[in-house]
């Protein structure tokens, strides 16, 4: 068992999830307090200990089916050994035909009934005769999975499991939403029982490793932004929110002293209390510094994916920043902070900066030169050096003049000026891409592709402190 | 009672009106056995603070809580000491030696105990909770640590102040901040999302008492339904509860779309998401 746990943590590793020295072996050692025949205790277990961040539970679930999807679930009645072989053999002449109108009816009773003893040995049944597996084709598990879906026609069993449901009532639209909802997340967990039992036939003819192999997926945080799909993007939401309040208190970090300045005054009138004696000294609070941020952010078609992402860090930051105004911009540049105010959703949001911001002046390509330009007119004088700059976006300007001097003046009147492209660092200045000619302007410059660059960068970020705090 | 075993973890739960899942009775089991702080996080009215009373309920051991907030400091969570006690004892006794003062107002007599020394300076073991850690700052949160790593605290004037016994710790996160590695690797972690649908009716059949199953099952499928939408905040499992009681309340034996859109309010908070849930889940939109 220690050895499929070590790989199975290898595993862990290898598709990204931090477990450290004293996680893994935190885990061991609590694996040794459990009945280590009990697939759940088991996998809550090594969750608890190796698992520390809810984003990663995806990894840790599948890679915990293909290490330990033989440890019998409790209170279930064991898989008898040899009364199917696990791999029908290719003939399969000498058994009787297979009743696939029998194996529904047993699935749709186990359904009805929440029978999931029953569930499994349907499940058993259909991947045996339906998912066409044979040993050591190196297809993955989807394509096995498909084949017992697609003949088990799950439109038709869910239309069969609602009238089983329905017992003849009349019901209402509303109830039969209800009704149909329930049956849905039936029908999905037939249908991640249906994908474990193929893990578990793969695994035992090609071995854990090259299961897992196949099966791993980037973690949310190792996507690339600018291939994200809608999924991934609103999965990273969630992640957002807690990102961009670490990257509010570093932009607020000043050096603190413990407690406020004793406030005097207020002591003494408290004394007058007790006689004159200053029993309770009154502190001032430390004023907490209020950081101004301006994001402009590109959002032109290369940039679409990217520009939804930034959109939603913006709609975070909005959230914990008073101060924050924020741009968008293609070929020209418009304000669109009222569309991020507060208690407004994302949706909304969104919909608003792409039909009424004004950012394209003349084609719709980029022109970060252009955009720069109009952005300084207009508002470059609202500018203090109190204000952090954050500009994302690829400088791909379309082979058109960089014009960054511009840029050195924005530069000069804020607190820093920061860079974040969402390109790989070896493509900037390929192609139409100015980056180079912005950055020297820049205070610093990140290759954010990823939320775990984004983290890094927040991480990391430290600033020039506000000429106020300089002077205080 | 008995937390021997993951069963008996969830039966002594559930007799004290807490449902839990295998998840949490799995890792409740765990921290008991190898007396590690559990670190549970996840949206807001999941069950996490009530986690740590049910446990204080099932033990019989007393609950101290610290609750966290912004600025939360040493002298509102370990000790300080009671300025005004000093002061008046100082000058009460101006004829005294000074060093005799001096030992004297230094000493326990003179100390106001804040949740984490009492938790460990109590006789008996208590249940810690310390909740919504993650609104306290990241040089508080290395404070909480190394208490928890420790179980002792060392006061400058009075030396170090071993733990009498040792508490069983639940801190709690609705996760607005990244905690520390640290921090989270003394823990167990236990994520607890909404409960399933199943799970959500037997919630509300032992926490609103008189409601009949059908309106128990009714309730809990509409708040899945609803949680299925994009939603500023998706209603937590106390305002299903509330939910619940207002139907009993208004003696609704069975819901229908007019009831909902009237109710809404009491599920959601932001008449964005009322207006939504109510343009999907019923026919006729209103505010
Ligand atoms: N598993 C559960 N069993 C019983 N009641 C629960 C459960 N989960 C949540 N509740 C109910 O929901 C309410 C809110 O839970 P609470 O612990 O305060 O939420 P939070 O996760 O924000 O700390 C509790 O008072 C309790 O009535
Ligand atoms: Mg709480």
């Amino acid at each position: 068992m220690l050895g499929v746990i070590t790989g199975f943590i290898d595993e862990l590793r290898a598709a990204g999830v931090p477990v450290s020295m004293v996680e893994a072996i935190d885990g061991m050692r609590a694996v040794e307090a459990i009945e280590i025949g009990d697939r759940v205790a088991l996998r809550e277990t090594l969750r608890a200990t190796l698992i520390k961040n809810q984003r990663h539970e995806r990894a840790f679930d599948t890679a915990f089916d293909v290490y330990f999807s033989t440890v019998p679930l409790p209170d279930s009645t064991p898989v008898e050994e040899g009364t199917r072989p696990d791999l029908p053999s290719a003939d399969g002449s000498d058994r009787a035909p297979f009743d696939i109108d029998a194996l529904l009816d047993d699935l749709l009773q186990a359904l009805a009934g929440l029978d999931e003893e029953a569930m499994r040995r349907g499940v058993r049944t259909a991947v045996d005769e339906l998912a066409g597996m044979e040993p050591g084709r190196p297809v993955g598990g989807t394509y096995y999975l498909y084949r017992t879906l697609r003949r088990l026609d799950l439109a038709d069993l869910e239309a069969r499991l609602i009238d089983a449901l329905t017992q003849d009532e009349e019901l209402s639209e509303f109830d039969r939403r209800l009704l149909r909802e329930e049956v849905e997340a039936r029908l999905e967990q037939l249908r991640q029982e249906i994908e474990e039992e193929i893990r578990r036939r793969l695994v035992a003819d090609r071995g854990r490793d090259a299961v897992a192999r196949t099966l791993r997926r980037p973690l949310i945080e190792d996507i690339d932004l600018m291939h994200a799909t809608t999924k991934d993007l609103q999965e990273m939401e969630a992640a957002i929110g807690p990102l961009t309040r670490k990257l509010a208190a570093r932009l607020a970090r000043r050096r603190r002293k413990r407690a406020g300045r004793l406030d005097f005054r207020r002591t003494m009138r408290k004394s007058l209390a007790t006689g004159g004696v200053p029993v309770e000294p009154q502190f001032r609070h430390p004023r907490p510094h209020r950081p101004e941020v301006w994001l402009l952010c590109d959002i032109s078609g290369s940039m679409a994916t990217f520009s939804r992402f930034t959109l939603q860090f913006t709609h975070a930051m909005a959230t914990h920043f008073s101060k924050l105004r924020s741009f968008a911009f293609v070929d020209t540049i418009d304000e669109v902070t009222d569309f991020f105010g507060a208690g407004v959703d994302f949706g909304s949001a969104l919909l608003r900066v792409t039909t009424e911001a004004e950012v394209v002046w003349l084609d719709g390509h980029s022109d970060y030169g252009n955009s720069l330009e109009t952005f300084n007119a207009r508002y470059g004088r609202q500018l203090t050096p109190r204000t952090t700059v954050i500009v994302t976006g690829d400088a791909r300007n379309n082979y058109r003049a960089p014009r960054d001097k511009v840029l050195g003046e924005i530069a000069a009147s804020a607190r820093a000026l920061v860079w974040l492209n969402p390109e790989p660092r070896a493509y900037w200045d390929t192609g139409d891409s100015a980056m180079s000619h912005y950055a020297t302007h820049c205070t610093s410059v990140h290759e954010v592709r990823t939320l775990r660059q984004l983290e890094q960068f927040i991480e990391e970020l430290t600033l020039p402190g506000t000429r106020a705090a300089q002077n205080a | 009672m008995n937390l021997e075993s993951p069963q008996a973890v969830a039966a002594a739960l559930r007799s004290v009106d807490y449902l839990p899942d295998d998840r949490i009775s799995q890792v409740v089991f765990l921290a008991n056995r190898l007396d590690k702080p559990i670190l549970v996080e996840g949206p807001a009215g999941v069950g996490k603070t009530e986690l740590a009373k049910a446990l204080s309920r099932v033990t019989g051991k007393d609950l101290i809580r610290l609750q966290c907030y912004e600025g939360l400091d040493e002298a509102k969570a370990l000790y300080e000491w009671n300025y005004k006690k000093q002061l008046l004892r100082i000058q009460a006794d101006v004829d005294h030696d000074w060093e005799e003062i001096e030992q004297d107002i230094f000493s326990e007599d003179f100390l106001l105990t804040r949740p984490l020394l009492e938790a460990i300076r109590s006789e008996n073991p208590v249940v810690l909770l310390i909740d919504e850690v993650d609104r306290v700052e990241v040089e508080t949160e290395a404070l909480l640590l190394e208490i928890l790593s420790d179980f002792q605290v060392s006061i400058p004037e009075l030396g170090t102040m071993e733990a009498r016994t040792q508490p069983m710790v639940v801190l709690t996160s609705n996760n607005t901040r990244e905690l520390s590695e640290a921090l989270k690797r003394r823990c167990l972690f236990l994520h607890i999302d909404y409960p399933d649908a199943q799970r959500e009716q037997e919630i509300l059949a032992a926490r609103v008492p008189g409601l009949s199953e059908h309106l128990a099952a009714q309730v809990a499928r509409v708040a899945r339904s609803i949680r299925s939408l994009d939603l500023k905040k998706a209603p937590s499992v106390s305002e299903t509860i509330d939910w619940a009681r207002t139907l009993l309340a208004l003696s609704i034996d069975d819901v229908d779309e007019d009831i909902l859109g009237d109710t809404l309010h009491v599920l959601l908070k932001y008449q964005t998401d009322i207006e939504k849930a109510a343009k999907e889940l019923t026919s006729s939109p209103q505010a």
